[in-house]
C-alpha cells in the first residue's frame, strides 16, 4: 500500500467511526426542536465540558494557530493570550444567560433579544448577523477539512474536490447528530486531538533539535524578530494584541452557537465550574504553536502557512500517524462545523424566516426548515472556500469582527435597566457598518489597532447614547415566567 | 440579574492585568525560561495561574448561587 492509501483509510476510519458515535448518541431519543438544539437542557459538567471543548478547539485551532505561528511569528501570542480570559469573561455571564434561557425556555442567541427587549425586529436584525457571521466559521472548517485531504493524499486529491467530499461529510453528520451526538463525538475528537497535539508537539522539536528548549535558542539565534511582537508583520504589535485579546475574549461568547451551548447546561453551577478548568486545555494550543515554529526552520519555504503542522506530520512520521493526526483534525472540524450550521440554520428558521414570513409555523415546520438551511449555508461556506484564499486566522477574525457587535446588547441587556431597544439597535448598526468599512478598505488594523474593537468601542458609545436619550421599556427578564416554569424538563 | 461581587470582579481581573494589559512588560525573548522565551513562558504559566484566580471567584459567588437555587427550590 502507498502511504497516500495508508493515511486516507485511516482518516476515513476516523471520521466512520466518530459519525457511528454521533448517531447511536442520537438514536436512544425522539428529537424535537428542543432535544436537537439544546439536548433537553439536561447535560452535566463531563458534557457541557465536551461540548464546549469539542466547539472551541477547532481546525482552527490545530492549523490555523500553527499557521500563523508559522508565517507571522509571535502576533499569534494574541491567541494564547485570549485562551484563558474567555473563560474569565465566561464565568460572570455565561450562568447570567443560562438562567434566563431555563425561566424563558430560550433556545437560541436571538430568543435572548426577543425576550429582554420584547421586539422581533432586533431579534431578526441579531440572528441575520449570527448567521451571516457564522458563514467564514464554517467556511474556515471546510477549508481545513480540504487542506488535510489534500496534504494525506500527498497532493493526489486538489483542494476543491477535497472540500466537496468534506461538505457531504459535515452535511450528512449534521443530519443524523443533533447537538447531543456532536457532544459524544466530542469525547472521541478530544481523545484523539490532545494525542495528537501532545505527540506531535513534543516529538517534533525533539527529532530535529532535541528539545523544545532547543528549537527555542535555535529559532532564537537564527530568526529573533520572529519570537517578539511584531514578528514578521509590520502591523501587528502591542497595540493590536491587546485590542486583539480584549475582542475576542471578551466577545467569544457572543458566537451564537457558544452562547447556545450554554442552554444545554443543567445548571449555571455547572457553567462556573467549567469556565474554572477550561484554560488548562489550551496547552494544547501551545504545543501546536511549537510545531509552527519547529517549520520556521525546517520547512521554511511553504507556499502556505496554513499546510506547517500537517506539512511536519507528514515529513517527520509514517503515513498511518498522519492519518491519524488528520483524522483527528477532520473529526474536529467537522464537530465544530456542525455546531456551527445547526445554529445558524435554527437561527434562521426559528428567529429570521418564521417570525417575518411564516407566523404560523409549527415547531416541527421549523426543524424542518433548518435541515434545509443547514444545506443551504453548508453550500453557500463551500463556494466562498473553494474561491478565496484567506488565511484561517483572517476568516476568524473577520467573523469576529461582525460576532463581537452583539457583545454590548447582551452586557447592558443583562446588567442594565437604562438600555433601550433603539438603543442596541444603532449601536450594532454603527458597530457593523465601522468593521465593514475599516475591512473592506483594508485598514485592518487601523494605526495598529484591532479594526473588530475599534468598531467595538463606537458601539458601546452609541449604544448607551441612544439609550439615554430614548424611552426605556421593562425588561422582558422582568415578567413572571409563564406557569410552564413550574413543569420541570426533562432531567436525563 | 444578580451581579457578580466585587471581589470575584477583582479576582477576574488579575488574568487581564497579566496577560493583556501588561504586554510590553513581558513581550521578549530573554530570559528564557524552561527553555521557553519569556513571553511564551509568561502565557503558558497563566493558562494554570487563571484556573487559581478562578478557583477563588468561584468559591465567592457559589455560596450565594446555591442560596438562590435552594430559594426557588422552595417556590415550587
Amino acid at each position: 500500500m502507498t502511504p497516500r492509501v495508508i493515511a486516507l483509510a485511516v482518516i476515513a476510519g476516523i471520521v466512520i467511526v466518530g459519525s457511528f458515535i454521533g448517531f447511536l448518541a442520537r438514536f436512544r431519543r425522539t428529537m424535537d426542536l428542543e432535544q436537537w438544539t439544546v439536548g433537553g437542557r439536561g447535560f452535566g459538567l463531563v458534557l457541557v465540558w465536551l461540548l464546549m471543548a469539542g466547539e472551541i478547539y477547532t481546525t482552527f485551532t490545530f492549523l490555523g494557530a500553527s499557521g500563523w505561528a508559522y508565517s507571522r511569528g509571535a502576533p499569534i501570542l494574541y491567541n494564547l493570550g485570549q485562551a484563558p480570559l474567555i473563560y474569565v469573561t465566561s464565568f460572570y455571564i455565561l450562568p447570567l444567560i443560562w438562567e434566563v434561557g431555563r425561566r424563558h425556555k430560550l433556545q437560541t442567541q436571538a430568543d435572548f433579544f426577543q425576550v429582554r427587549f420584547g421586539s422581533t425586529a432586533l431579534a431578526a436584525f441579531v440572528a441575520l448577523i449570527g448567521v451571516v457571521s457564522l458563514i467564514p466559521y464554517v467556511q474556515l472548517q471546510l477549508t481545513g477539512l480540504g487542506l488535510i485531504v489534500e496534504t494525506a493524499s500527498f497532493g493526489g486529491i486538489s483542494r476543491a474536490p477535497a472540500m466537496i467530499v468534506a461538505f457531504a461529510l459535515v452535511a450528512a453528520f449534521v443530519f443524523v447528530s443533533g447537538v447531543r451526538g456532536v457532544a459524544w463525538v466530542s469525547i472521541v475528537k478530544d481523545l484523539l486531538l490532545l494525542s495528537a497535539a501532545l505527540v506531535v508537539g513534543i516529538a517534533v522539536p525533539h527529532i530535529y533539535f532535541g528539545g523544545i528548549g532547543q528549537m527555542f535558542t535555535e529559532l532564537a539565534h537564527a530568526k529573533p524578530a520572529h519570537l517578539v511582537m511584531p514578528g514578521a508583520t509590520k502591523n501587528l504589535g502591542h497595540a493590536w494584541y491587546v485590542s486583539t485579546v480584549l475582542l475576542t475574549s471578551l466577545t467569544f461568547y457572543m458566537w451564537p452557537h457558544y452562547f447556545a451551548a450554554s442552554f444545554t447546561a443543567r445548571s449555571g453551577k455547572i457553567l462556573r465550574r467549567n469556565a474554572v478548568l477550561m484554560p488548562l486545555y489550551s496547552i494544547t494550543t501551545a504545543l501546536v504553536l511549537f510545531v509552527g515554529l519547529s517549520a520556521v526552520l525546517i520547512l521554511p519555504n511553504l507556499s502556505n502557512g496554513d499546510l506547517a503542522l500537517l506539512a511536519m506530520v507528514r515529513k517527520t512520521f509514517p503515513a498511518w500517524f498522519l492519518g491519524i493526526v488528520g483524522g483527528a483534525g477532520a473529526l474536529t472540524a467537522m464537530v465544530a462545523a456542525a455546531v456551527q450550521l445547526l445554529t445558524g440554520a435554527t437561527l434562521y428558521a426559528k428567529n429570521l424566516f418564521r417570525p417575518l414570513l411564516a407566523p404560523a409555523m409549527t415547531d416541527e415546520k421549523v426543524a424542518t426548515l433548518a435541515k434545509i438551511m443547514v444545506l443551504v449555508l453548508t453550500l453557500g461556506a463551500l463556494l466562498l472556500a473553494i474561491y478565496s484564499s484567506l488565511t484561517l486566522v483572517s476568516l476568524l477574525l473577520m467573523g469576529f469582527a461582525g460576532i463581537s457587535q452583539l457583545f454590548p446588547g447582551v452586557v447592558l441587556g443583562l446588567f442594565s435597566k437604562r438600555v433601550t431597544t433603539s438603543g442596541v439597535f444603532a449601536g450594532m448598526t454603527t458597530g457593523i457598518a465601522i468593521a465593514l468599512f475599516l475591512m473592506l478598505t483594508e485598514r485592518d488594523p487601523y494605526y495598529g489597532v484591532n479594526a473588530g474593537f475599534i468598531a467595538l468601542c463606537c458601539n458601546f458609545l452609541v449604544t448607551v447614547a441612544i439609550s439615554l436619550l430614548t424611552r426605556v421599556k421593562a425588561s422582558g427578564f422582568d415578567e413572571v415566567p409563564d406557569i410552564a416554569e413550574s413543569q420541570p424538563g426533562p432531567v436525563c | 440579574m444578580k451581579r457578580p461581587s466585587l471581589g470575584a470582579i477583582l479576582l477576574g481581573l488579575v488574568p487581564f492585568a497579566a496577560v493583556c494589559f501588561s504586554v510590553s512588560l513581558w513581550d521578549r525573548v530573554y530570559p528564557m525560561i524552561l527553555g521557553l522565551p519569556f513571553n511564551f513562558f509568561w502565557l503558558i504559566s497563566w493558562l494554570l495561574l487563571t484556573p487559581l484566580c478562578m478557583w477563588g471567584a468561584y468559591r465567592l459567588e457559589e455560596p450565594g448561587a446555591a442560596k438562590i437555587l435552594r430559594k426557588k427550590g422552595r417556590g415550587d
